[in-house]
């Protein structure tokens, strides 16, 4: 018997019993669709990490204090305070790879505004911020050296920040506190588009860290610069630069430890995807599970089905059947009744997660369905129609003629 | 003299249950020639069937020599069996044996799906001409639960015609059919016998049945104890 026929053969018997046949395949949908969408949103995760990251620039470095050793334990105390305004300064005059330098003070803070409050994070930064950043103002303007130098109280506030404390009313020139301290409001951010509490760059303001430091933590050292290569393709030279620099300024001899480190962007999205990856794959591990639940239900009918029909398969072998066809003829049964509801699976998965990106919590990633994902969970659901198909067919195969012909 | 369509010689069959061995067949030796009708009655027991199965091909004997048209077929194994069955014999169960819920069509082409080298329109061209041969062309498209117990035998012959087999095997054929059906089957078997010169071997309880075949035998505790010939014995028959 050729594959078309015997594929026929099997359509044939399952339509005989449409119910179970649409029931049994269900396991197979059921777990197909799962894979698929939580696949689809564990890949729009990453995609969305990854597009937060870009959007943040490529060129984007970091100085931090403390080691990059692994051990981790820093000496002396005071580990974490090492860099000063001035490390910034000299890195920007001195590394011809870098073009802007942002010294970076950060806090939270109640910030008040008339009868209204809100908590929020307050970021210290250069002037150079935005620059550094690749962020745009969408109202007033970004605060200048002079204003840094003066430890100015003036402030830029994020889109969530703005709309929480001055709902529809113009920000610009207005007085607010922090700490009782009146800041003036002399620019907003254009909103980044994110809404929820994860990550939300949007829920912030920035102040000169300069400000900071002087009036509002009282602090000496800055906790991080940020820098702008002048280029992406300059990033990695940027970053030897640096290093170079900061371990002449910090008096660090050969072969002893940094006591600061750079990162760049695409380390950190790197690092970031990655925590996405195994999100993707503790999700789709999930989902497999009901399609190994799926493929249960079909060794399960096929088994029964074996049972009901000795008879048939009797009469098969008694017109001429060799025991390869009728254990073809049941495998194909359990392989057409995977395959069909692997593709309805596909088309089900592609549904939910076009769905799931319309509920609050997901709404945030862009739910993608990879043709990786449809392949892999379609080639899945093939094998585990073989795999658990290949027992009940087996044993068709093997009845005695005789006997499957009395069979009552 | 050409060869005997069955020759079979000094035939045993013992089937083991538990600790005890049944003795089916107990050395059966026969010959059928090419053509012939056989008739194999005998009280319930007597090995009957044991016996039909490893003419059939569906068993093995447990000694002895089985030759079908020439060839050994004693020592062959599960798939070349099932080859033979499905080029050289036609099988006529006494419980009909059709696929339930499948049309008479599909259950009468069943043979063909297992042999090679015929496509589906040709395989239905046999399948309907099998079924005009019983006179059954207008059923085709019934389920075969829709038809009545004689017409179930019909499709039965014709699914057992449709390999054009040297040989067809009937057991107990008309068990299950009243008379008038019998005889309307009987008269189907008569003439596959004496027109397509058929070699037909039938097993049967019913004495006036028999007397449509042309040579008898009559069995007991797995053995052969008479044979007749012609109408010897059917005097006192209707026919
Ligand atoms: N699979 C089997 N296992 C054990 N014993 C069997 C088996 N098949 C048949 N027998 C025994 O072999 C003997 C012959 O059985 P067989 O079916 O050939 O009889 P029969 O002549 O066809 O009877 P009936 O007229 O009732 O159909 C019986 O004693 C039966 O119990
Ligand atoms: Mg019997």
């Amino acid at each position: 018997m050729n594959i078309l026929r015997t594929s026929r053969v099997a359509l044939r018997a399952l339509g005989r019993n449409k119910m179970r046949s649409f029931l049994t395949a269900l396991g197979i949908i059921i777990g197909v669709g799962a894979v698929i969408s939580m696949v689809s949103i564990g890949e729009g995760a990453k995609r969305g990490v990854e597009d937060r990251f870009a959007s943040m620039g490529t060129n984007l470095l970091f100085v931090s204090p403390g080691s990059r050793s692994s051990h981790g334990v820093h000496s002396g105390s005071g580990g974490f305070n090492t860099l000063k305004p001035e490390d910034a300064t000299a890195i920007e005059t001195q590394c011809d790879a870098v073009k802007y330098t942002s010294p970076s003070a950060s806090t939270r803070a109640q910030v008040v505004y008339g009868n209204k409050n809100w908590s929020t994070s307050i970021q210290g930064t250069g002037a150079m911020y935005p620059e550094v950043r690749n962020w745009e103002l969408d109202q007033g303007t970004y605060f200048d050296e002079g204003h840094v130098r003066t430890a100015a109280k003036v402030c830029v506030l994020g889109s969530e920040v703005k709309k929480s404390l001055f709902e529809g009313e113009d920000a610009i020139g207005k007085i607010i506190r922090v700490k009782a301290i009146p800041f003036r409001v002399i620019g907003v951010f254009k909103s980044k588009g994110e809404s929820g509490g994860w990550f939300n760059r949007d829920d912030m303001m920035t102040v000169p860290y300069t400000t900071v430091m002087k009036r509002l933590t009282g602090q000496e050292y800055i906790s991080s610069i940020d820098i702008s290569a002048v280029s992406s393709a300059r990033t990695k030279e940027a970053q030897t630069q640096i290093e170079e620099l900061m371990r002449v300024r910090h008096k660090i001899a050969p072969g002893a430890e940094d006591d600061f480190q750079v990162r760049n962007m695409s380390e950190i999205a790197e690092g970031a995807a990655q925590a996405t990856q195994i999100m993707t794959i503790l999700l789709g591990s999930i989902a497999s599970i009901s399609l190994l639940v799926g493929g249960i239900g079909i060794m399960n009918i096929m088994l029964v089905s074996v049972t009901e029909r000795i008879r048939e398969i009797g009469i098969r072998m008694a017109v001429g059947a060799r025991q390869k066809d009728i254990l073809l003829q049941f495998l194909t049964e359990a392989i057409v009744l995977s395959v069909l509801g692997g593709l309805i699976g596909v088309f089900f998965g592609i549904g939910l997660s076009k769905i799931l990106h319309y509920i609050k919590i997901f709404s945030e990633f862009k739910t993608t369905v990879s043709p990786s994902s449809i392949i892999m969970a379609f080639a899945f659901s093939a094998s585990v129609g073989i795999f658990f198909g290949f027992y009940p067919a087996r044993k068709a195969s093997r009845l005695d003629p005789i006997e499957a012909l009395r069979y009552e | 003299m050409s060869t005997p369509a069955i020759q079979i010689d000094d035939l045993t069959k013992v089937y083991k249950v538990g600790e005890t061995a049944v003795h089916a067949l107990r050395g059966i030796s026969y010959k059928v020639e090419s053509g012939e009708f056989l008739a194999i009655m005998g009280p319930s027991g007597s090995g009957k069937s044991t016996l039909m199965n490893i003419i059939g091909c569906l068993d093995r004997p447990t000694t002895g020599q089985y030759l079908l048209e020439g060839e050994e077929v004693s020592t062959f194994d599960r798939d070349k069996l099932a080859r033979i069955r499905n080029q050289k014999i036609g099988f006529v169960f006494q419980t009909f044996n059709l696929l339930p819920r499948t049309s008479a069509l599909e259950n009468a082409e069943l043979p063909l799906l297992y042999s090679s080298h015929i496509n589906s329109k040709q395989r239905r061209e046999l399948a309907l001409k099998a079924l005009e041969s019983v006179g059954l062309k207008d059923r085709a498209h019934h389920k075969t639960n829709q038809l009545s117990g004689g017409e179930q035998q019909r499709i039965a012959i014709a699914r057992a015609l449709l390999n054009s087999p040297s040989l067809i095997l009937a057991d107990e054929p008309t068990g299950n059919l009243d008379t008038k059906t019998s005889a309307e089957i009987m008269e189907i078997f008569t003439r596959l016998n004496e027109d397509k010169k058929i070699t037909l071997v039938m097993v049967t309880h019913e004495p006036d049945i028999a007397c449509y075949a042309k040579k008898r035998i009559y069995m007991r505790d797995g053995k052969i104890i008479r044979e007749e010939k012609g109408r010897e014995g059917c005097e006192d028959q209707a026919r």
